[in-house]
């Protein structure tokens, strides 16, 4: 880089026009789809037409209403035990967001704090938590998510609890490399030549910075698991059946798929939305949090 | 001198694109080099002298700086209109460039002798014998020690002082017109530097090449220059013979710059520091652009930018030197006397 | 150097050893793996015996240490039907090793041309194709790919076979499936990574020495942007061993992750514990490999440390 650019380039103009040109620059579509996918998540019994674990036999592998032999009764059909697709999309929905939520809060937290320590410590430490950090990460995700089911049962909790150390170790690592970044600055020296503690240091200073940091990765990371739920579900040891997960559903339509396609493909479609709108949205925020933007 | 010298800027422009505004970082510059010549450029950061240098050679960040208008003759040829395949041609061949941050401009994956090597490479039809011959000479004449044993060696394996004289040897491998050299001396401590300076100035008087050489320090400009640039805002402030302008400094900003240089052996109380700050290159005034910094300001620095007043061979743009007032200075006479 | 390489060596052994120490421990975290494996109206003094057959009776201590030095010498065990372990284990290797492999051909080929086009043409459309392409990569469930892909490719257009491994053509869907979600990471990164090279001092002082374009970007940039690149890759393939689960049911590949799967339903325990354990030890290996390839790309970690 050229080592002089003026003071000019940095500011880019007046606060009005950049807070206007974050607005213009906001990626509303998938801000959206995930208001939709959230709002639906959360009044799912008052918005699902029907009882997703409702078995009906008599309306069994209906198409969706712009098909023919469809109805605007079940607009998206119904699967081979007669449940409503679209109610059944709507609880799935709950699932995923439930799952990635509390994984992300659980390992989140685990692993900032993880991180914070770790790249805070004197090396024996840290060296001893990177070897936990780089095993857990060496670990198949889903194989172990597998035997961690089996042996433990298949619930709702013991995926959250699987799930939370892979999370946890992945952002034990991030968090680390920037609080190594941060440590450097000044102001921790300053701090410490003042006679903070380090625990008031790692809190007051290190963190708030780390903060962007864990915001992007928190984002990129809940698609990310959201996939692997979505797997684990198909596998059919995921959240257990009858309780309508996406993977699941998914894995339900699969011996209609070329007929019948509509049971395996509207939750696939699902998946692709939200984790897409996610991921655009992480993206998003990691460019506009990254202080070297500057220029066109 | 009636001939045509070896480089010849006329009011060059080059213009930065930004998200919500126009930097004019190089606004109506214009100088020359002649054959043989060192030249200096000298400025703060920010004050254009490296984009103008960029410009000559064409090498800006080609997204969003673009040379707006003016000429860059160069052998015959005008630099700011030329293909980039034309430009391709002529660096590395005709005009070399040696950059502030060794260790910045040498790739770390390759070999030094690869790289010093290339220039001849792409742009000499030597074999690679000859070659090798070249570059060890380069080598010894730029003083790195048993080049033959270093062919080898990567970039991280010498000192920053060899460093840049690797770096300098790049560019002199195929004997070019013109080596322009960007704050070489900026990233060595101050014996190396002598020493590098003490070099250059002999490669110069040996091959007959010209010089322009960019820095934002008066000390290295008064030994190795015979005329020098002052740019201030993108655009060049005082221009002249160096024992001149060293002595008696007519634009208030030269005069301040020499104020904050220290210098070896004089005592003083306080590094003098320019008050205020550089401007906003996208909001230049339509006056001068040193007006708010200036001792000597007048109502209509204010309004009008200053055409040149000429003085000796070179010129100044500044109202008050037109109405004949001096900056005073008092390490003028003392950093005159560096000059060789 | 050789400090470098033995450092490295000792890091990967200690992953390794915290692997088979949590592995050992997830299997006896329910307190009785006999438990499992019996059906809960089994007579004590099966259960009794059965513990006892598989050691289960003697102190946690004595079993860890027997379960290590087992693994030393790379026996995983019996699987229940008698064969050893890792004679199952590597009978179905080179399924999921020859796939992974396919898979990362076809992300690479496709990925890093595009990472390197959106950088060289940054802003333009091209760089805007490379970046939606690799956001849907990154969105796309492969399993779900792995259907639509059977529906339309060896279904409809039947053009590809769509179960077992019987050929070169039978990689084709189930690389693509496994190599999608590959692609959005490696474009991102080798775009990111050309980006940061072509940014730098030294190309631009390739530049000023008037060397060709094509040398420029080749020789100068693809070869210290490749290095971010080679790490990423090897990471991806320890994604490949754990995506394979999911890719090998859907194409009924006999692979690692199918025999896993399997083991899994019938509850063959020792099987489960030994694909995982050997999933692992591949993904550190290659990591390793990959670190030490580092050193050979790029001088810096050669000469110094």
């Amino acid at each position: 880089m050229i080592a002089h650019w003026p003071t000019a380039l940095r500011t880019g103009g007046t606060r009005a026009r950049r807070g206007a040109r974050l607005l213009r620059e906001t990626p509303m579509i998938p801000l959206a789809i995930i208001g939709v996918i959230v709002l639906g998540a959360i009044f799912a019994p008052f918005l699902a037409p029907y009882d997703p674990v409702k078995i009906d036999l008599t309306h069994a592998l209906k198409p969706p209403f712009f098909q023919e032999g469809g109805s605007t009764a079940h607009l998206l059909g119904t699967d081979k035990l007669g449940r409503d697709v679209l109610s059944r999309l709507i609880y799935g929905g709950r699932i995923s967001l439930v799952v990635a939520g509390a994984v992300i809060v659980v390992g989140g937290g685990i692993g900032t704090f993880l991180g914070l320590i770790s790249g805070y410590s004197a090396r024996r430490l840290d060296a001893v938590i990177q070897r936990g950090v780089e095993a857990v990460l060496s670990l198949p995700t889903i194989m172990v998510a597998l035997v961690f089911v089996y042996v433990v049962g298949q619930s709702l909790l013991s995926v959250i609890l699987v799930l939370s150390p892979f999370i946890a170790a992945r952002f034990t690592r991030m968090v680390r490399g920037d609080v190594l970044r941060i440590r450097e600055h000044n102001y921790v020296a300053l701090a410490r030549v003042a006679g903070a503690s380090d625990a008031r240091i790692i809190f007051r200073h290190i963190l708030p910075n780390v903060a962007s940091t864990i915001i992007v990765i928190a984002t990129l990371e809940i698609g990310a698991i959201i996939l692997v739920e979505a797997s684990l579900s198909f596998l059919g040891v995921g959240v257990p059946a009858p309780t309508p997960a996406w993977g699941l559903m998914i894995a339900d339509g699969r011996e209609y798929l070329s007929t019948k396609y509509w049971m395996s493909l509207f939750p696939g479609l699902a998946i692709m939305a939200t984790v897409l709108s996610i991921n655009w949205i992480g993206d998003w925020l990691r460019d506009i949090l990254d202080p070297k933007r500057q220029f066109v | 001198m009636a001939e045509e010298p070896l480089l010849r800027v006329e009011d060059l422009r080059t213009y930065i694109q930004l998200r919500d505004g126009v930097v004019k970082a190089v606004d109506g510059v214009s100088f020359t080099v002649g054959t043989g010549e060192s030249v200096g450029l000298v400025g703060e950061s920010g004050s254009g002298k490296t984009m103008t240098c960029l410009s000559i050679m064409r090498l800006m960040p080609v997204p969003s700086a673009r040379i707006v208008g003016g000429d860059v003759w160069f052998e015959g040829r005008n630099l700011a209109t030329e293909s980039e395949s034309s430009m391709q041609h002529i660096r590395g061949r005709r005009m070399a460039m040696v950059m502030q941050d060794p260790l910045a401009a040498l790739d770390p994956v390759l070999s030094v002798g690869d790289q010093v090597d290339e220039p001849l490479r792409y742009h000499t039809p030597m074999p690679k014998s000859a070659r090798r011959n070249r570059v060890l000479e380069v080598l010894k004449a730029v003083r790195i020690p048993k080049p033959e044993e270093r062919l080898g060696n990567y970039p991280h394996q010498f000192s920053g002082g060899m460093r840049q004289r690797i770096v300098a040897a790049m560019g002199l491998t195929t004997s070019p017109a013109l080596v322009i050299a960007d704050e070489p001396t900026t990233a060595l401590d101050v014996t190396i530097q002598a020493q590098f300076l003490t070099l250059l100035r002999d490669l110069q008087q040996q091959t007959g090449m010209s010089l322009l050489w960019v820095t934002h320090d008066l000390g290295v400009v008064a030994q190795i220059c015979q005329r020098v640039n002052v740019m201030y805002a993108g655009r060049i402030v005082e221009s002249g013979d160096v024992r001149r302008i060293l002595r008696q400094p007519l634009h208030p900003y030269t005069a301040a710059l020499m104020e904050s240089v220290p210098v070896f052996g004089q005592k003083r109380k306080r590094l003098y520091q320019i008050p205020g700050h550089p401007p906003d290159l996208t909001k230049l005034p339509p006056g001068c652009p040193y007006y708010e910094r200036c001792p000597l300001r007048m109502d209509i620095c204010k309004s009008e930018y200053p055409p040149a007043t000429p003085v000796g061979d070179g010129f100044v743009h500044c109202w008050a030197a037109a109405a004949g007032k001096a900056p005073t200075t008092t390490m003028a006479a003392a950093t005159a006397s560096m000059a060789s | 150097m050789a400090r470098y390489v033995a450092g490295r060596v000792g890091q990967a052994l200690v992953s390794l050893l915290v692997i088979a120490t949590l592995v050992f421990f997830l299997v006896r975290l329910t307190g009785d793996p006999v438990r499992l494996l019996l059906p809960d109206f089994a007579p004590p003094e099966f259960i009794a015996h059965l513990r006892q057959t598989m050691g289960l009776d003697r102190p946690i201590w004595e079993q860890y240490l027997g379960f290590l030095g087992q693994l030393i010498r790379f026996d995983l065990g019996d699987s229940f039907n008698g064969q050893p372990v890792m004679d199952v284990l590597l009978d179905h290797l080179p399924a999921t090793a020859t796939l992974a492999v396919a898979a990362l051909l076809v992300a690479s080929l496709i990925a890093v041309p595009l990472g390197i086009l959106s950088a060289v043409y940054k802003g333009s459309f091209v760089d805007t194709v490379a970046r939606t392409i690799a956001l849907l990569g990154q969105s796309v469930p492969s399993f779900w790919l792995a259907i639509i892909l059977i529906l339309v490719f060896g279904v409809a257009l039947a053009w590809f076979p769509v179960a077992g491994r019987t050929g070169l053509s039978s990689y084709v869907l189930p690389a693509i499936a496994m190599g999608w979600a590959a692609v959005a990471g490696l474009v991102r990164i080798t775009r990111s990574s050309m980006l940061e090279v072509m940014d730098s001092d030294y190309i631009r002082m390739a530049r000023a020495k008037g060397l060709p374009t094509r040398i420029v970007y080749v020789k100068h940039g693809l070869r210290n942007a490749i290095i971010p690149v080679l790490t990423f890759a090897g990471l991806l393939v320890g994604a490949f061993m754990n995506g394979s689960v999911v890719v090998e049911n859907v194409f009924a590949w006999p692979g690692i992750g199918k025999a896993t799967l399997d083991a899994v339903k019938i509850r063959d325990f020792p099987v489960v514990q030994g694909a995982v354990i050997l999933s692992a030890l591949f993904y550190i290996s290659i990591n390793l490999v990959v670190d030490l390839l580092y050193a050979v790309v790029d001088p810096r970690i050669r000469y110094r440390r």
